[in-house]
């Protein structure tokens, strides 16, 4: 009998199962279950999108691309990062196309972390950073935002976390769970506090496009001083529904780019073709389709943030990507017990905001990646669990 | 803000003011008076719900029956549109251009029951030179709302 506990990489066997996923699994089993729990968008990717793949498709269109994806899709990104976001990257050597942004922040994590360096994880925040960080012999250090910075990153917590070992600082905005996005003078205050280090920002933007109340995400690398030391990271998941096509890219520059695409050549060689042929589709002729998911996001949003601080949950207004973070404090539970009894007592899942790392204790996350009548229905039977429990 | 409020309220005319006013982010105050003004300008005609029939036991039946039709001088079409748009089996009245001029839609219990109407009702008008009845066999998209598929949400399996 083979001790697999004893072959196993330790690094990778000392990482938790993410709790959440148990919990998920229950809520997987109950009929009448209303979720908001999703973090995907619900819209079918545009039927151009899909028509171009299928093109592609019949054209037999089913090789290998380049190791840096097809050079056509690079020029795209290059013009789309300009006209959106005012960010200038060459698509020679700056810009590699990836499988998702999670390939993404894992090759640019490899190709700058010794072991022991120390990489800032602001939470609450997307659950990748820090396993990812781990296992490739990395140090998090964990960055507590908090609800009354409106979850942003500030100049006076940075400063407090940074060492000889900080090597890169995760930007992770508009956040995912929080909806907080960053804007142009918190990251000039960033900026500052970064000048003559050597610390490099990794900055996930893979919600960039969604940003709401007339605020337009801004792109760490378009601030004075922070090009040079960032690593942007986008994809077309969620801006452009495409989650299972798997496709996003990562930008920087170019000495940078070329040891993240070495990595990319061994580990995966090239992304999806038929994606690829997709994706360029998508960045030419769709922002229409873009702007149309916007606005039915914008309408659900504002019914949900309504909606819990209706239902005296206070919600502050998410700027960003597509969730609502209510406090659910003056309840007195945790967060996991609130999600627990809540999923038992009504069928409605909601993700505690511990999930998204300690600070989000206190805090649940509600995706309205969902129709109006879904998120009513939802706010509808939170309203009388929150009677019952009074 | 008009259509704003028209679109939202095509898509399910249960939104409350108050809920309209949430998504659009203005007065609920603001809304009740858009729709109060467009209801007196009769631009929104009515509410009603979208059923599907074929889910109950009930029978129901409906059909397309294409007319052609000499037109009256001075009246054109109008006159006998709205002679056949006076019956209760019948739920559209369209002018079309074309092989034909008016589109009806027919409904009854039984194929009978629309037979019956067709022979005796509308093939007898005088203006009515012919009819083609075609009947619905299966409906699988009423007013925008897909009747067949339950709607399925399969994602979740991942937790992002």
């Amino acid at each position: 009998m083979i001790d697999y506990g004893k072959i196993l990489n330790k690094t990778v066997t000392d990482i938790k199962p993410s709790g959440i996923r148990k919990f998920f699994d229950i809520a997987a089993t109950m009929d009448d279950v209303i979720s908001l729990g999703v973090g995907e968008p619900d819209f079918q990717t545009p039927w151009a999108i899909r028509k171009a793949g299928i093109e592609s498709l019949q054209k037999g269109k089913t090789k290998y691309t380049s190791n840096w994806g097809l050079v056509e899709l690079r020029r795209e990104i290059s013009k789309y990062l300009e006209r959106k976001f005012s960010i200038k990257y060459c698509p020679d050597n700056e810009i590699l196309v990836t499988v998702g942004g999670s390939e993404a922040i894992d090759a640019a994590l490899r190709a700058l972390v010794n072991f022991g360096d120390e990489v800032i994880i602001p939470q609450p925040s997307y659950v990748c950073y820090e396993p990812m960080t781990r296992i490739i012999g990395g140090v998090p250090v964990i960055l507590n935002t908090k609800a009354e910075n409106d979850f942003k990153v500030t100049a006076e917590e940075l400063k407090a976390l940074i060492t000889d070992k900080t090597k890169v600082l995760i930007l992770p905005y508009p956040s995912n769970p929080t909806g907080a996005i960053m804007e142009r003078e918190d990251l000039v205050e960033i900026a500052k506090v970064l000048e003559n280090t050597d610390i490099m920002v990794l900055s996930d933007e893979i919600y960039a496009e969604l940003t709401f109340s007339g605020k337009s995400h801004v792109s760490p690398a378009s601030i004075d001083g922070l090009w040079e030391r960032t690593i942007t990271v986008n994809g077309f998941s969620k801006a452009f529904s495409m989650t299972g096509w798997r496709l996003g890219y990562v930008c920087g520059p170019k000495p940078i780019i070329d040891e993240i695409t070495k990595i990319h050549q061994f580990a995966i060689m090239s992304s999806p073709t038929t994606s690829q042929y997709a994706a360029i589709e998508a960045l030419k002729n769709c922002d229409s389709d873009v702007e149309y998911m916007m606005r039915q996001y914008d309408m659900r949003r504002r019914m949900i943030v309504s909606g819990f601080n209706k239902i005296g949950l206070t919600c502050r207004e998410p700027k960003g990507a597509f969730y609502a973070f209510p406090s659910i404090k003056s309840t007195g539970m945790t967060s996991d017990e609130f999600c627990e009894k809540l999923l038992y007592s009504k069928k409605v899942a909601v993700v505690p905001g511990t999930a998204f790392g300690e600070s989000g204790e206190g805090f649940i996350r509600a995706s309205y990646c969902y129709s109006v009548e879904h998120i009513k229905e939802a706010l509808l039977r939170i309203e009388e669990f929150l009677k019952e429990i009074k | 803000m008009k259509y704003e409020v028209l679109k939202l309220l095509a898509k399910n005319a249960k939104y409350t003011a108050e809920d309209i006013a949430i998504m659009l982010g203005i007065e609920e105050k603001q809304v009740e008076d858009i729709i109060k003004q467009l209801e007196k300008d009769n631009v929104i005609r009515g509410y009603k719900a979208v059923i599907d029939w074929e889910k109950l036991d009930g029978a129901y039946v409906s059909a397309i029956v294409e007319l052609n039709v000499v037109p009256k001088a001075g009246l054109g079409f109008e006159e006998v549109a709205e002679q056949v748009m006076k019956y209760d089996e019948v739920e559209a009245v369209y002018l079309m251009s074309g092989d034909y001029d008016l589109n009806i839609i027919v409904k009854g219990k039984t194929l009978q029951d629309i037979a019956w109407f067709v022979a005796k009702e509308l093939a007898t008008i005088d203006s009515v030179t012919s009819t083609a009845t075609h009947f619905v066999m299966r409906r699988y998209k009423e007013m925008d709302v897909e009747l067949l598929t339950d709607e399925d949400d399969d994602r979740g399996q991942l937790f992002v």
